[in-house]
């Protein structure tokens, strides 16, 4: 077994592999647990109240005082008309959900199958999903011309016995994105308590009565962690059908529909494969956004997560395209001369840049980069990629929604469509985003420490003769 | 196994109230969609707006033309209208049952008051003739002297469409109803049929075969716009008779 090459180069040393996992390279729990509690409660710098204020501000304009406007004077400020009667709201609903879905992906499909990997980043990319839904339910309210009746959607015990139309795929929707929504809080919520329950333990003043109430009285006894793995569990599993229902349901919205392109019996796939790629790329911005701004977050987040998520960003970057081409193909072989006129619109009309956009964003610029693993292992590299996937992916949701409508079987009405509030609002999403994500690193432990202790608990590094070998051991 | 001839049509699919259209004879003189918009209390958007696609007219005049410029050659005009499909694709979508078919009168009603302005019927009727409030518009002195009481006044984020004049359905059924009657072909017409110059638009109930709009609509070279998607509309188009 004496491979010369890998003695020259120490490749299998236990230094090397110290230094590149961090499942391998554990630390005492106190230290680990103080690290955590510093790049949390670390008096914020100047920095960090620069980027609240100039983002409360984009909030305040973007979102409140644009939308009390178009509360106040009606649609007619945004760009919306006949027939693109829906428009970039829809556009970033549709992102925004597509973006919450990488959380659940991380989190819940990576724990059932026990991918190692996940540990320090589950919590990050959970609070992604909560965050990003609430952009979600702000996109699709604000596009409601009487917004102040939303309430009509829900079903409530009425005098008049009215509820909502469960013919329509607006109904399901709402329920689908009200269901992830409390079920993603929950599954954000679980395995947060043991970590909430250290930072209590921590803390003094305002935060320890915060953690106090959110422990909910944890102390870590062994019945305690069985009722919080069999909860976690449960949750797991059953969210991931969630998961990938509310895309569906999002997709129904357009694909049963009677409109050319939209009419696509492949949108469910193809949405859900969507969403994850849009998902992954924001989770590795924001993973590479916390490790350069944050204390101590360069030893939790290392090359080897970039590179982890690399590949499955290049995989779903894979399978988009597979869903893509048959979506087109099988669109295209139909015949039907309203979606010839589409698909030739798409590429060849006043907006065709965009449509080899997103094929560039989203199919070169990964395939082009991902292969390769030492660049894989580069986070600015990897998030830059995430980000252009994101483009690329907002690219999609805008030929679909704003685009597609503009061709439709009454050639008299065809008309392009140019946002006005759409724009202010939209930005006014992402900055309440991302206030939202910079507000909750100084609350909320980014990292799951109990889960990373949990890994390096698990993992061990074994000598056989001068080989270094890396040994699992299963927990459950 | 069912034989084609077993088949029975549905209220719906036979309709009750129709129209039929004669393309060669309209003259593209917009008499209808003036006339609709003051039955109906149709708000005008003003230039800007309606430039950008957010006239609210319940009937259009549809111009196209064949060939290129200067070769150009005018086809028929063509009137487009709610088609008041007997399947509706405007009615499951909407969340709110804003959207409803009416089986009285076998017409798509909207119910302007229950409507939250989500635009999926909008998007989801492949003849666009729903039009949406994009604001409150306004109406100077002294044309709200000139609104009709029986149509309800709509306001900014509602959807709205051609009702098939429903107000003086109703009225001529209550007239007919308290004398003891049936209501009589061509007795009323609707605002758009009332106006047309050219005598069209031909409105009546198609469910009876002796009324003049059937007897015109099964005269036998009548089309009814996308029927191909099933949708059973209501108005029957004639070009090139």
């Amino acid at each position: 077994m004496a491979d010369h090459k890998h003695d020259a180069g120490h490749a299998h040393s236990e230094e090397h592999f110290r230094e590149k996992h961090l499942m391998l390279d554990p630390l005492p729990r106190g230290v680990m647990n103080d690290m955590v509690m510093e790049s949390m409660t670390g008096k914020p710098t100047w920095k960090f109240w620069t980027v609240v204020i100039v983002l409360s501000a984009i909030v305040a304009y973007g979102l409140v005082y644009t939308w009390a406007k178009m509360i106040a004077e009606g649609l007619g400020i945004a760009g919306v008309n006949r027939p693109s009667y829906w428009g970039i709201f829809l556009v970033n609903t549709v992102f925004w959900i597509g973006i919450s879905h990488a959380g659940t992906f991380i989190s819940a499909i990576l724990r059932v199958f026990k991918a190692e990997f996940r540990r320090p980043f589950t919590r990050a990319a959970e609070l992604m999903t909560t965050f990003g839904l609430v952009q979600a339910g702000f996109s699709v309210f604000m596009h409601m011309g009487r917004v102040w009746l939303s309430y009509w959607l829900f079903p409530y015990p009425n005098q008049r016995m009215l509820w909502p139309n469960l013919h329509s795929p607006l109904t399901w929707d709402l329920l689908a994105i009200t269901t992830y929504l409390l079920s993603s809080t929950m599954y954000l919520f679980l395995p947060l308590i043991p970590d909430v329950a250290m930072a209590r333990d921590r803390s003094t003043g305002w935060r320890k009565s915060l953690y106090k109430v959110l422990a909910l009285g944890f102390r870590g006894t062994e019945g305690e962690w069985a009722h919080l793995r069999n909860a976690m569990n449960i949750f797991a599993f059953a969210i991931i059908p969630v998961m990938f229902s509310v895309h569906t349901i999002v997709s129904w919205d357009f694909a049963a529909a009677t409109r050319p392109g939209w009419n696509s019996t492949i949108f469910g796939p193809y949405f859900i494969v969507g969403a994850l790629h849009s998902g992954m790329g924001a989770a590795v911005v924001v993973l590479a956004v916390i490790r350069s701004n944050m204390k101590h977050m360069d030893y939790f987040i290392r090359g080897e997560h970039f590179d982890a998520i690399g590949k499955l960003m290049l995989i779903i970057s894979m399978a988009w395209a597979y869903f893509f081409f048959n979506d087109y193909m099988v669109q295209w072989y139909g015949g039907d001369k309203w979606t010839h006129q589409l698909l030739h619109f798409h590429e060849a009309g006043p907006l065709g840049w965009m449509w080899f956009g997103m094929l560039f964003c989203n199919i070169v610029v990964p395939w082009a980069i991902l292969w390769n693993a030492k660049w894989r292992a580069t986070p600015w590299l990897v998030s830059t990629v995430g980000l252009i996937i994101n483009v690329g992916m907002w690219f999609e949701r805008y030929i679909i929604v704003p685009i597609s409508l503009t061709i439709n079987r009454m050639p008299f009405t065809w008309r392009m469509y140019n946002p006005g509030a759409e724009i202010p609002l939209g930005i006014g999403t992402l900055a309440l985003f991302i206030l939202l994500y910079v507000l909750a690193s100084k609350v909320i432990p980014l990292i799951p420490v109990w889960e990373v202790q949990e890994g390096q608990m698990a993992h061990e590094l074994k000598k056989f003769g001068r080989e270094t070998v890396v040994s699992v051991s299963e927990l459950e | 196994m069912i034989r084609p001839e077993e088949i029975k049509m549905s209220a719906e699919e036979t309709g009750k109230w129709g129209m039929v259209i004669n393309q060669d004879i309209c003259t593209g003189c917009q008499a209808c969609v003036a006339a609709c918009a003051m039955e109906n209390n149709v708000t005008f958007v003003g230039e800007e707006d309606s430039g950008y696609g957010r006239s609210m007219h319940w009937i259009r005049i549809e111009r196209f033309w064949e060939g290129e410029y200067p070769e150009v050659k005018m086809t028929p005009n063509q009137p487009m209208l709610c088609q008041q499909c007997g399947s509706a694709p405007c009615e499951p979508v909407c969340p709110a049952f804003a959207t409803v078919h009416s089986t009285a009168e076998s017409l798509n009603l909207q119910v302007y008051n229950r409507c939250v302005g989500t635009r999926y019927c909008a998007n989801n009727c492949p003849y666009q003739v729903r039009s949406f409030n994009w604001r409150d518009y306004e109406r100077p002195e002294p044309l709200p002297n000139q609104f009709n009481p029986d149509v309800t006044v709509r306001r900014r984020g509602v959807m709205e469409k051609c009702t098939f004049c429903i107000q003086r359905i109703h009225k001529a059924q209550d007239k007919a109803k308290s004398e003891g009657r049936e209501v009589a072909d061509g007795e009323f017409t609707t605002a758009c049929a009332q106006a047309c110059p050219a005598n069209a638009i031909v409105f009546g109930r198609v469910d009876n075969p002796q009324s003049l709009v059937s007897q015109l609509a099964h005269k036998g070279h009548g089309v009814k716009h996308l029927e191909e998607l099933g949708t059973l509309p209501n108005v029957t188009y004639f070009k090139g008779g």
